[in-house]
C-alpha cells in the first residue's frame, strides 16, 4: 500500500475545490459544456448515452478495504449499487448525477482516491502488474516507481493539454502482465550485462483505428534518468505530435511518421538538455515514496501445507478453483488469489456494492487488507495464507466471485460497449454474456485451455480486441451490429496483433463463430498441452477462416 | 480583452503590428515573428521596447540570439486545448534564460492559469473578463506541486525531505490579491540552475 502523506491529501482536496466550483459555474450557465467538457474530462467524468460517468483512478491497482469500501459507498449513494472495473485499472460510475459529483469526489478524496487524469489529453492513470510486490518473477516492485511518475506528471504544467491522451504502464518481471507494449509508453525493468536494474524504454503503443505495439527506444535506461526521460517523451510529444486530427495525434503516429529511430533522436538531444538537472533523481526523495510502501509482515509458513492438500482431495470444486484461481506468491506458504468478475450471464468488471463490501472484509480477514485490480476486470487478493485458502475459497464461493474460468474462454476482458457507451457501435456485454452461457461446462472451458477473447463495441479498442486470442469488434453495418473476428493476437510479452478471419458476422451468429473457433482448435491441437495461441501461431488463420465460413 | 500582469489588471502599453504596416515610433510593439527574424537587426536598435508573437509550430531556439534585447514574447494559445506554448514558454525562462515578459495569446482561460503561471508566464491576455477578475484567486487554488518547473515553486518530494508542512503555503493564500505579497508569488521566480 502506498500512504497518501498530508502534501497528497491537501492536493487531491484542493482539486475537489476546484472541481466543485467549476460544476457551480457549469450549472449556473457562466461555462458552456463545450468548455465544461475538458475540465470534467480532466477529473474522469463523461457524457455518455443515459447519464454522466465518472472514472476514478486505482493507482496501480493497488486498493486497501476501506478504499474498496469507500467504492462500495459511492456506487450506493450516487450510482446504482455496482461499479464497473476497467482495462486500466479504473473503476468506472455510469450512472452519477453532476450535480453529485462533487461530494462523490469528496468521498472518495477522503479516502485519497480520485479521477484525476483518467481522462483528457493528459498523462492518464499509471498502471502496471497487479501481482506487483508480490510476483516470484519479479525484479524489484514497480509500484514506487509507477508512484514517482504518477507524482511528477499529476497536475503537470506543461504536459495537461497534450495533442492527445497518453498512457504510461510500468513492468518488472519476465512475464509481462500489464500489457506493456499496447501503451504510448511502458518502462519494464530488468537487468542489463552488468548486474545493474534499469529501465527498457517502449514507445508509441496502441490500440485504436490504428494499432501499433510500443517499439524499445531505449534498451537500458538508468533509474536516475527516469523522470527526465519520460519528461523529454513528453516534450518531444507535446511539440511535434498531430494535432491537425484527432485520429492522428496519438504518439503511436508520430513514433510511426518520424520512424523509431528518428523520434528517439529527438528525445535523446531533449534528453541530454535536462538530464543533469532537478529531474536526476534524488536517492532520498526516492526512499520518502519507497517508505509509504507498506508491505505486510508475513508469518512463517511452508508451502503445500497438509490441510490444503486434504481440503482438495475432499472438494473436486475446491480443487478445480485451486488450480484456476491461486497463483505463486515469492513468500513461502503464501498465495496470490485471483477473484473472477466473470460469472456466467455476467457484465465482465462489474461488481455490486454488497461485493465490495465484502471482498473488503474478507482482504481485511485474509490478505493483509490488500485488494488488487488488473487490467483483465479480475481482482485479487494478494497476501492469502495456503492454509486459509479453503475457508477463504467459501467464502468468495457465497458472494459470486469464485468462478474458475481465470485466463480461460469466459474470462473475457470487454468494453461496456452500446448499453452505455456514447461511441460505440455495437452492444459488447451481451456477447460478452452469451458466450460465457455457451461455455457455462466448466470441464470444456478446462479441456481449450488458456484462452482470451476480447470484445469492443468500437474501433476506439477500449477492449483491446487487437491482442484478444480471439478478438471481437463491433461495427455498424447499414444500421445493424456487425463483429470482425481477429484470431491470434496476445498483450504479454511477446505481443501480437491478431489478424481478421474473414467478413464480419451479424450479432446473431457471434457465439457461434466462438464455437467454431474453439472446436476447430481442439482438432487442429498437436496435442491438448498447445496452447489455442499457439495453434493460431503454428498453423496461421486460414484453417480457422475454412472452418467458420464453410457454411456461412 | 483584459490583460493581466503582476496578478492585476493593466493597460497593454504594446501596439500591435503584425503584418507589413510601418512601425510606430516611440511606442512599444509587437511584430510577427517572421517579421521580426527578418528585421530583427533593425527593430532591436529602435527607441522603444520590441516584442514578438511567435507561433507555437516553429522552435523557440530560433529566437536564441535576440532574447536580450526582447521586452515580450508572445505565445499563442489558437485553442486551449492546444498545449504547444506551455513547452515553448518553459524552454524559453528555464533552458535560455529568457527574462522579459512572457505573455498568454489566445484562448487563455481561468482554469488555465495556474498551469500557465507555472510554466513561466507572467502576462495574459484573458479572453473573458469575468476569467481576469478572478485570477488571484484561480492561482492561489493549489499549494502542493509534484514537480519542478519555471515558477520555482519546489515540488512535494523536496518539501517532505525538508520537513516542510502544507501549512506554510496556505496562509500565503489567505493575503488580499494585489498584495505585495501576492504579486511576487504570481511574478516567476529567478530560475535557479537546478530547475532546468
Amino acid at each position: 500500500m502506498y500512504v497518501y502523506d498530508d502534501f497528497d491529501r491537501t492536493l487531491v482536496a484542493e482539486r475537489v475545490a476546484e472541481f466543485r466550483d467549476q460544476v457551480a459555474r457549469r450549472l449556473s450557465g457562466e461555462l458552456t459544456e463545450d468548455e465544461f467538457k475538458p475540465l470534467r474530462l480532466m477529473n474522469g467524468v463523461y457524457l455518455q448515452l443515459h447519464a454522466y460517468m465518472l472514472r476514478t483512478a486505482i493507482p496501480y491497482g493497488t486498493l486497501s478495504s476501506t478504499q474498496l469500501r469507500m467504492l462500495a459507498h459511492v456506487a450506493r449513494r450516487f450510482d446504482r449499487g455496482y461499479g464497473h472495473f476497467t482495462t486500466r485499472q479504473n473503476i468506472q460510475y455510469h450512472w452519477i448525477k453532476l450535480e453529485e459529483l462533487p461530494d462523490a469526489m469528496a468521498a472518495l478524496a477522503s479516502v485519497g482516491m480520485h479521477g484525476m487524469q483518467t481522462s483528457g489529453n493528459c498523462v492518464r492513470n499509471i498502471t502496471t502488474d497487479q501481482w506487483a510486490g508480490v510476483a516470484p518473477d519479479e525484479i524489484e516492485d514497480p509500484r514506487i516507481w509507477a508512484e514517482l511518475v504518477r507524482q511528477h506528471v499529476t497536475l503537470h504544467p506543461e504536459f495537461s493539454f497534450l495533442p492527445r491522451k497518453f498512457k504510461i504502464a510500468v513492468g518488472s518481471s519476465s512475464h509481462d502482465r500489464a500489457a506493456l507494449r499496447v501503451h504510448d509508453l511502458a518502462l519494464r525493468l530488468h537487468r542489463n550485462g552488468a548486474g545493474e536494474i534499469g529501465f527498457e524504454v517502449m514507445v508509441g503503443g496502441g490500440l485504436g483505428r490504428t494499432p501499433f505495439l510500443a517499439k524499445t527506444v531505449k534498451p537500458f535506461l538508468h533509474k536516475r534518468d527516469v523522470l527526465s526521460y519520460v519528461e523529454a517523451i513528453l516534450r518531444t510529444y507535446n511539440e511535434f505530435g498531430r494535432r491537425d486530427n484527432i485520429y492522428k495525434a496519438r504518439i503511436k503516429i508520430l513514433v510511426h511518421e518520424l520512424g523509431a529511430e528518428a523520434f528517439a533522436k529527438e528525445v535523446e538531444t531533449e534528453w541530454h538538455a535536462i538530464k543533469d538537472g532537478a529531474l536526476a533523481l534524488d536517492p532520498a526523495g526516492f526512499a520518502e515514496i519507497a517508505a509509504r510502501f507498506r508491505y505486510p509482515t508475513y508469518a512463517q509458513l511452508d508451502d503445500s501445507p497438509p490441510e490444503l492438500a486434504v481440503a482438495r482431495r475432499a472438494d473436486h470444486r475446491f480443487d478445480a478453483w485451486v488450480d484456476n484461481a491461486v497463483a505463486n506468491h515469492k513468500v513461502p506458504g503464501y498465495a496470490i488469489v485471483t477473484l473472477s468478475l466473470k460469472p456466467e450471464g455476467g457484465t465482465p468488471g462489474d461488481l455490486t456494492a454488497e461485493q465490495m463490501d465484502a471482498v473488503a472484509d474478507l482482504a481485511e480477514r485474509y490478505s493483509f487488507d490488500e485488494i488488487r485490480v488488473g487490467h483483465e476486470q479480475n481482482l485479487a487478493l494478494p497476501h492469502v495464507a495456503q492454509h486459509d485458502l479453503p475457508a477463504l475459497w467459501r467464502e468468495l464461493d457465497a458472494i459470486g466471485v469464485a468462478t474458475p474460468n481465470v485466463n480461460l474462454i469466459t474470462d473475457i476482458i470487454s468494453c461496456p460497449g452500446l448499453d452505455y457507451c456514447g461511441l460505440a457501435n455495437a452492444r459488447s456485454i451481451p456477447i460478452a454474456q452469451e458466450i460465457t452461457r455457451r461455455f457455462r461446462n466448466p470441464e470444456l472451458t478446462r479441456n481449450l485451455g488458456r484462452l482470451h477473447i476480447n470484445i469492443s463495441g468500437c474501433i476506439n479498442a477500449c477492449g483491446h480486441h487487437h491482442v484478444g486470442h480471439i478478438g471481437i469488434l463491433g461495427v455498424e453495418k447499414n444500421g445493424e451490429e456487425f463483429y470482425q473476428i481477429t484470431v491470434g493476437g496476445k498483450a504479454d510479452e511477446n505481443a501480437t496483433l491478431g489478424a481478421l478471419i474473414g467478413p464480419a458476422v451479424p450479432y446473431a451468429q457471434v457465439a457461434d463463430v466462438v464455437e467454431d473457433i474453439a472446436a476447430a482448435y481442439v482438432e487442429l491441437r498437436q496435442r491438448p498441452e498447445e496452447l489455442f495461441i499457439d495453434t493460431v501461431k503454428r498453423i496461421g488463420v486460414e484453417p480457422f477462416r475454412e472452418r467458420v465460413y464453410a457454411t456461412r | 480583452m483584459p490583460l493581466v500582469k503582476s496578478g492585476q489588471i493593466v493597460e497593454d502599453r504594446y501596439v500591435r503590428v503584425l503584418d507589413d504596416a510601418p512601425i510606430p515610433e516611440g511606442v512599444p510593439v509587437i511584430v510577427a515573428g517572421q517579421r521580426f527574424l527578418s528585421d530583427a537587426a533593425d527593430l532591436v536598435v529602435r527607441d522603444a521596447p520590441i516584442g514578438v508573437l511567435w507561433p507555437n509550430d516553429r522552435r523557440v531556439a530560433e529566437l536564441e540570439p535576440w532574447l536580450k534585447d526582447l521586452s515580450l514574447i508572445a505565445l499563442a494559445f489558437p485553442k486551449f486545448r492546444d498545449g504547444r506554448a506551455y513547452s515553448q514558454a518553459r524552454l524559453l525562462r528555464e533552458r535560455y534564460n529568457y527574462r522579459g515578459e512572457l505573455r498568454a495569446t489566445g484562448d487563455v482561460l481561468r482554469d488555465q492559469f495556474q498551469f500557465l503561471v507555472r510554466a513561466g508566464f507572467d502576462s495574459f491576455e484573458v479572453k473573458k473578463p469575468a476569467d481576469a477578475q478572478v485570477f488571484a484567486k484561480s492561482v492561489a487554488r493549489y499549494s502542493v506541486f509534484y514537480q519542478p518547473s519555471a515558477d520555482g515553486r519546489v515540488p512535494a518530494i523536496r518539501r517532505r525531505l525538508q520537513g516542510g508542512s502544507v501549512a506554510k503555503t496556505r496562509e500565503r493564500r489567505d493575503l488580499p490579491s494585489g498584495s505585495a505579497s501576492q504579486i511576487a508569488m504570481i511574478a516567476p521566480r529567478s530560475v535557479s540552475e537546478d530547475t532546468l
